[in-house]
């Protein structure tokens, strides 16, 4: 059992949770991801970790109402116990000083590319941070992003804020702009994919962070895995990150809507 | 050992009961039968499918056994069972001792009385299989009896335990070899605390085991034993994740046990298989087992297939097959390369499924899936077997009929061809022998690792074996890291 201390709402649909969790906050590193269950008869849903603060021992979790699950965890209230959490789970993000790094978040996928952000700016890059959103309201941690950004791009599809556009002319921008060494991508699916191919036409080596179905998130069911250069992998244990140019995201789209 | 069990042969009330009935009355008993649920009827249920024996069918049984000199069922006993005590308990009728018998070594003696392979073990060191060429004495049938009649009785004993040491003992893993090193590490008094990854306890008992074979209750009846002789339980840790190997050092745990399981999937690795609605063994039964997903309350969804097809043949895919047909699964078929001679399931389970109509594809081995436009799978191709040479494991090796093909139309199909060992522990423990297959390397007499303060036992050893096997290794760690910390 976990306790809630802080809640946010970003929007009507995104929810910003603050956990009691002081063995994760110890332990977890960027990229890594949790598996929460709430209530007796809930499913186990894994979250990518978007904060943690070992002092306070807590973590945060940056949720978007999507389905029951979500919405489940979403309707916690401070005060209120998630039943189950468990993790750190998955490979940690590889950080080094790899020169420029562009880091494209998409929608709710800004939450786990945070502290990503925050390790690469940390281990000397040079940090610019695309975030893009369908409208305005849904633009989140610009604030906290730009702590650690040398330069954050915002794209919009409507215009609403930041450039009208899509994630990869944002993406497109900067590469063409100036050399980019690392492209860390984190969002939905099809956003990703797209992604991956841009960098790929521009040979920029690019990492993306899946978020599969998953049950148990230890390697022992394979409801995460994905094709990735031909060969299966688990996300949970041989990702959650993986090299975008190799993995298979049609696939992977399929798979997503397994349970649809 | 020995001197042990003659002693105890040698009480009183075993002699009198020795002399009250001739041998050759004893073994003109026939084998008793354990009563079933009506195939029919079971495979809509998930209620049990072995009813257990009454009170008058376990005492007829009992007389069975002849209380040998030399009693060589115990040797086929992974956790040496006092097998003739237990039985001659059963005869007089104290039902209770019988079962404080069985919990002198073994933790967990109603999950084993339903799981075991008893046909590979105790019953084939009977005497009357070695010697009478006849059918064994039920062992495993009396000793689920006198594990399920204490329950029942609502008397449960603790075991002796002795007196507190002080000595805190870090078990990774909540499954059967976890869970028998922490019983007999508490019982020599030392401080015990399991840490399990996954929200519920038990292990494989919990999410592997259907509740047909092993209902949950007896699962949570035998851990709130343990819990009173003093275990402690956390679930939601992943040793090696949560907390560090470090972690545990320096909170001051002396020992630690690794029973962290067998828990990755192998797949085929065949075309089409990312397909929706393939899956591993361990998703499926994870699915209906732990998350309860066939409960309509249940957030966690499963399929329920009208073609269902099970890769393999062992007594996971026998779980699968029948649960999918319980699920509603209108062709429920197990997919087997060999013929149904070298099936590694027990024999009960195969005869099991079969009552219950499900349809035997041996010496077919899958080639292909092949999807609908929504990427369900839909169909397979079978490559047809036929037996060649026996191969390294004894089995004869199934070889592959040119140009013999069929399809199969399927709606779900769910892969169980074997589990490698969990990569977490391995990966995340320095100071560990590991071998290519990903097996914790350990010395077969004591299950200790290359790092003497850490044992090791069960799947993370075998790379896939049995319940009894694993609760086998987990009570020779318990000795033997008892015996290296006392002397340290």
């Amino acid at each position: 059992m976990n306790k809630i201390i802080a809640k946010e709402n970003f929007s009507e649909k995104v929810v910003r949770l603050e956990v009691e969790a002081p063995l994760i906050a110890k332990s977890r590193k960027a990229g890594h991801f949790v598996i929460v269950r709430v209530g007796k008869k809930g499913e186990r849903v894994p979250y990518t970790i978007a904060a943690a603060d070992p002092q306070k021992g807590t973590i945060t979790l940056v949720i978007q109402r999507v389905g029951k699950s979500s919405e489940k965890v979403c309707s916690l209230e401070v005060g209120d116990y998630i039943t189950d959490l468990v993790g750190p789970l998955g490979k940690a993000t590889h950080i080094e000083n790899f020169g420029t790094v562009v880091c494209a978040g998409g929608g709710v996928g800004v939450a786990p590319m945070l502290p990503i952000i925050e390790a690469m700016k940390k281990a000397g890059n040079r940090v610019i941070s695309v975030l893009a959103a369908r409208t305005k309201e849904l633009v989140i941690l610009e604030e906290q992003v730009a702590q650690y950004s040398d330069e954050v791009i915002v794209m919009t599809d409507d215009g609403s804020y930041g450039e009208k556009g899509l994630i990869t002319q944002g993406v497109e921008k900067v590469i063409q702009r100036e050399k980019v060494d690392l492209c860390v991508t984190i969002g939905p699916a099809i956003m990703m994919k797209f992604v991956a191919q841009l960098t790929k036409k521009y040979e920029v080596p690019t990492l993306a962070s899946l978020n599969t179905i998953m049950v148990d998130g230890t390697g022992m069911c394979g409801a995460c895995r994905v094709t990735v250069g031909g060969k299966t992998k688990f996300v949970c244990i041989d990702g959650p990150e993986f090299d975008a140019h190799q993995v298979d995201f049609d696939e992977m789209l399929m798979r997503l809507k397994a349970y649809n | 050992m020995s001197e042990y069990l003659q002693a105890e042969r040698a009480q009183e009330w075993r002699e009198t009961l020795r002399k009250s009935m001739k041998s050759k009355d004893r073994t003109a008993i026939p084998r008793v039968k354990m009563p079933e649920v009506d195939p029919e009827i079971r495979s809509h249920t998930y209620d049990e499918v072995n009813l257990g024996l009454t009170e008058a069918m376990a005492r007829e049984e009992s007389h069975r056994c002849l209380d040998c000199v030399d009693p060589t069922c115990i040797t086929g006993c992974p956790v040496e069972i006092n097998i003739p005590k237990f039985i001659k308990n059963i005869e007089r009728g104290d039902y209770l001792e019988a079962a404080r018998t069985l919990k002198e070594t073994s933790a967990l003696p109603a999950v084993c009385g339903r799981v075991c392979p008893q046909e590979r073990q105790c019953e084939s060191q009977c005497f009357y299989t070695l010697k009478l060429k006849k059918e064994p004495v039920a062992i495993g049938y009396m000793e689920r009896f006198a594990a399920d009649y204490e329950r029942k009785s609502g008397k449960m004993s603790v075991p002796e335990i002795d007196p507190a040491n002080g000595i805190k003992i870090a078990v990774v893993g909540s499954g059967p070899a976890g869970l028998a090193f922490a019983g007999d590490m508490v019982k020599r008094g030392y401080d015990v605390t399991v840490f399990e990854a996954l929200h519920e306890l038990g292990g494989v008992l919990r999410y592997g085991i259907p509740e047909f074979r092993l209902p949950n209750e007896i699962v949570d009846v035998e851990i709130d034993g343990l819990r009173k002789m003093g275990v402690k339980f956390e679930t939601n840790c992943i040793v090696g994740k949560t907390i560090s190997q470090e972690y545990l050092r320096e909170a001051g745990f002396s020992g630690i046990f690794v029973g962290s399981g067998a828990g990755l999937p192998n797949f085929m690795n065949i075309p089409g298989e990312n397909l929706i609605g393939i899956m591993s063994c361990n998703e499926y039964l994870t699915r209906v087992n732990l998350m309860q997903a066939a409960d309509p309350e249940s957030d966690t969804p499963v399929y329920k297939g009208k073609k269902v097809a099970v890769i393999g043949g062992g007594n996971t895919a026998m779980d699968a097959v029948r649960t999918a047909r319980r699920l509603g699964a209108e062709k429920a078929m197990i997919i087997y390369r060999r013929s149904e001679e070298e099936m590694p399931a027990r024999v009960e389970e195969v005869k099991h499924a079969k009552e219950e109509g499900i349809d035997f594809y041996t010496l077919h081995n899958p080639l292909r899936y092949e999807g609908d436009e929504r990427g369900h799978v839909q169909r397979m191709q079978l490559q047809r077997m036929q037996l060649g040479e026996p191969d390294q494991s004894g089995r004869r090796r199934p070889v592959a009929i040119e140009g013999d093909t069929i399809w199969l139309e399927v709606d779900e199909v769910i892969v169980s061809v074997g589990v490698s060992p969990n990569p977490l522990i391995p990966q995340s423990f320095s100071g560990l022998e590991v071998t290519s297959w990903g097996t914790i390397v350990v010395d077969s007499d004591t299950m200790q690792t290359a790092d003497e303060t850490i044992y090791a036992g069960g799947d993370i050893v075998r790379g896939g074996a049995t319940v009894i096997l694993a609760m086998g290794d987990g009570r020779k760690a318990a000795k033997a890291m008892h015996t290296h910390l006392i002397h340290s």
